[in-house]
């Protein structure tokens, strides 16, 4: 009985700890949701977004794989040499829960890369794509 | 064997000249700048490179830099004026020429206090320091820029240059 009791509290504990830990993230992409008035996100999209050449950037980072690499999983790498956490949320868990942070670097990176800044859209879709990868 | 004094004395000054010698090797030589130990200051200056060391550039550099974020060096690296505020006063107090003192030595020899560069890199002592570097070096994929000082200087987030620890490359 006692056993049963630890174990219920346990998953309980288990499943709310997960939920209090994706809360920012499902914050954020509401608030994109909501700027966009879209239909919704796609990761599909989002890859395309982030394996795509711009040309209205700087011309070393004609895309975000430039930096971040082709590979989602692998760490990426900055032109003055300093590593990049890779961007997928599967090796990355910690990414994309402060909300003041992630959109300081879309709007550093976006503008660095495309040339002008996300829409709300290109960056719901972005994170849906990473939070699957 | 008689102990004289002439044999003390010159023991002595043998074992304190060794001593002298070793300590200078274990230091590193002159080689040593004090890493950014702010953790506001690593984290907003140390993202995409190095968070430097304030005390390889004089306040009035630091303060330059810091007022004019929308154009770092190609980049916009803006910040909240909190943030940048923050960031400015601990370069400035920790500078070569303020706390950084004890650390920057030889480095600012021939730099104008008023006119000082921003690039650390173009400091006259690092380019003498530097100066034995091939470009093909500076081109190399590890390396790719005079500011990855780590491709070279393992050792750099600690603080340490010695150029007797530098890594080669093929």
């Amino acid at each position: 009985m006692k056993n049963l009791l630890a174990v219920s509290l346990g998953a309980v504990a288990m499943i709310l700890s997960t939920a209090s830990a994706a809360g920012p993230r499902e914050d954020l992409l509401a608030q994109y949701a909501a700027a966009a008035k879209s239909s919704g996100f796609s990761a599909a999209r989002g890859q395309t977004l982030h394996t795509q050449n711009f040309a209205g950037g700087k011309p070393d980072t004609p895309a975000c794989t430039s930096c971040h690499g082709k590979d989602t999983r692998a760490a990426g790498r900055t032109p003055t040499g300093k590593s990049i956490d890779a961007v997928a949320v599967s090796v990355a868990p910690q990414r994309y829960t402060d909300p003041a942070k992630v959109e300081k670097w879309f709007k550093r990176n976006c503008t660095e890369v495309l040339g002008r800044e996300c829409t709300p859209q290109e960056k719901g879709d972005w994170l849906t794509f990473v939070l699957g990868q | 064997m008689k102990l004289t004094y002439r044999s003390l004395a010159l023991g002595c000054a043998a074992l304190l000249f060794s001593g002298v010698l070793l300590e200078r090797a274990q230091a590193g030589g002159s080689h040593f700048y004090a890493p950014v130990a702010d953790a506001l200051v690593k984290e907003e200056c140390g993202s995409c490179h190095l968070a430097f060391a304030p005390s390889m550039l004089p306040a009035s550099s630091w303060q330059r830099m810091m007022g004019d974020l929308k154009n770092h060096f190609g980049d916009n690296a803006s910040l909240d004026a909190a943030t940048a505020a923050k960031i400015a006063d601990y370069l400035a107090a920790n500078a070569a020429d303020a706390g950084g003192r004890r650390y920057s030595g030889k480095l600012l020899q021939g730099v104008s206090l008023d006119n000082a560069p921003l690039r650390i890199t173009e400091l006259p002592k690092w380019t003498r320091e530097h100066r034995k570097v091939a470009d093909w070096e500076w081109r190399h994929q590890d390396v790719r820029s005079k500011a990855n000082c780590v491709a070279c200087h393992a050792d750099a987030e600690r603080g340490y240059y010695d150029e007797n620890a530098v890594t080669a490359r093929k």
